[in-house]
């Protein structure tokens, strides 16, 4: 028997009105394959089965959610399943009316994306004048008593700024800040010479943040993810293949994260087609690199004997700096490739991005 | 800790797929065993620790429990999950 999953991460649409360069949707969002998005009964039936399977968190992500007209719809059959739920949002779109019956149908908690802590710089990085809005949503949720999550996707062009975005999140009332440092997967790809940081630059971020979880204690609670980069061991990516989370397109397909379409000749299997538990128990997809047993050297003989701790790190990485997804993670300091990542860390070269459209860019992945 | 309550959003359930208690709170699960679902039911903001202690006591013939009480509280208000209500 494979473990229980404890999350599903719903990604509704990939319609978003922001353009950020970061995204970690596939560059493929506008293609034939995602055209035809999920109805409102395939997402409730879908909702059910995954509390069945033993799923407690939603994540109702995108794109951008709020732009399913069924949100309400959505919301109200979590609660029902008896998930407990999140809206992942840009915040341009949280109304005070639709932010009411969100709340009215049992949504339990809004995280809010947020660029950059400076108006301008917000809006010249989501590619879209955004910044106020998002500041008066923030402050819509706490008046209707959502817990509130402020995240920021960190990188070069931002990560000077922490400061500023700690205090701006102290003064918005979250409750938790989510810092994530640039992966390098989706539209990141094609922008990695405007985003890579130096480390001289996480090391000020990273005690900015000591200083401030000194000051303000348990009130908020900052999340700091530093990019993987600059590790010399991988991470467990997503938890473990297969093991914690799913993740379903806004076409239904069932992923085991979100970069995992850009593995070649992984199928997925869809909720219109298949029941979750036979997706979560038997499909290709998360059969492939579950547990221990399809790993490689030097993972098989993994000196510090990691492998149900990092799992191998990340696939999706494997692939695209090794050419095989059964690779060991270049993060790692045992992987023969591991001076790519090295030699990565040569801070942005450009200022310019690419930004996220539902046009596939013309630069190679 | 005059009066403790649950953080903003923290949601108190009873898991029938893995038969336990849990705590659930923004992208987080916390693992509760009986009697800290026991304690944190009780912790609804209008309780003082003193009514929490007295509640379980009577519950349980008379056992003092103030420790263990006061010991889970304080760590679960370091975590940020219980706070204040006073």
């Amino acid at each position: 028997m494979p473990p229980r999953p404890s999350t599903l991460i719903a990604e509704l649409s990939y319609q978003c009105p922001l353009h950020c360069p970061y995204c970690s949707n596939p560059l493929d969002i506008g293609g034939e394959r995602y055209r035809s998005e999920l109805e409102t009964e395939h997402w409730i039936r879908t909702f059910e089965e995954a509390r069945q399977l033993g799923v407690l968190q939603l994540a109702l992500t995108g794109g951008e959610p709020m732009l399913r007209r069924d949100l309400v719809e959505l919301c109200a059959g979590a609660r029902d399943a008896g998930l407990y739920s999140s809206l992942i949002t840009a915040g341009t779109l949280f109304t005070r009316e639709r932010a009411e019956a969100l709340k009215a149908a049992g949504l339990d908690h809004v995280q809010i994306s947020i660029q950059s802590p400076d108006a301008a710089d917000n809006d010249r990085i989501a590619g879209n004048r955004s910044f106020e809005k998002k500041l008066a949503a923030a402050g819509l949720a706490r008046e209707l008593d959502f817990p509130l999550t402020i995240n920021c996707v960190l990188h070069r062009q931002n990560l000077d700024r922490i400061e500023e975005l700690l205090e701006l999140t102290l003064e918005l009332g979250a409750q938790r800040l989510e810092l994530a440092n640039t992966q390098y997967y989706g539209w990141a790809v094609p922008n990695q010479a405007a985003l890579m940081p130096s480390r001289e630059q996480l090391e000020r971020a990273e005690a900015a943040v000591g200083r401030f979880r000194e000051r303000v204690g348990p009130k908020v609670a900052v999340l700091w993810v530093l990019p993987d980069y600059f590790e010399d061991l991988p991470k467990p990516c997503m938890g473990g293949w297969g093991r914690t989370a799913m993740v379903v397109a806004p076409n239904g397909d069932v992923m085991p994260c979100q970069a995992a379409s850009t593995i070649p000749g992984l199928e997925f299997a869809n909720v219109r087609d298949h029941p979750l538990e036979w997706i979560w128990g038997e499909s290709d997809a998360f059969a492939r690199f579950r547990g221990t047993d399809w790993m490689q050297e030097p993972c098989r003989t993994c000196p510090l004997g990691r492998q149900e701790e990092d799992f191998g790190g990340c696939r999706c990485q494997a692939l695209r700096l090794t050419g095989d997804a059964a690779a060991t993670d270049p993060v790692c300091r045992f992987s023969p490739h591991h001076d790519d990542v090295v030699a990565a860390r040569e801070p942005a070269q450009t200022g310019e991005f690419v930004y996220r459209t539902m046009k596939r860019p013309a630069v190679p992945s | 800790m005059t009066r403790p309550c649950l953080v903003t959003g923290a949601r108190l359930r009873y898991d029938d797929v893995r038969e336990e208690h849990v705590l659930l709170i923004p992208e987080g699960v916390v693992h509760l065993n009986p009697s800290a679902a026991e304690v944190l039911e009780l912790c609804d903001g209008e309780r003082s620790l003193d009514d929490i202690v007295g509640a379980l006591s009577a519950r349980y013939e008379g056992a003092d429990l103030r420790e263990d009480v006061m010991e889970l509280v304080a760590a679960l208000a370091q975590k940020g999950l219980v706070v204040d209500a006073a």
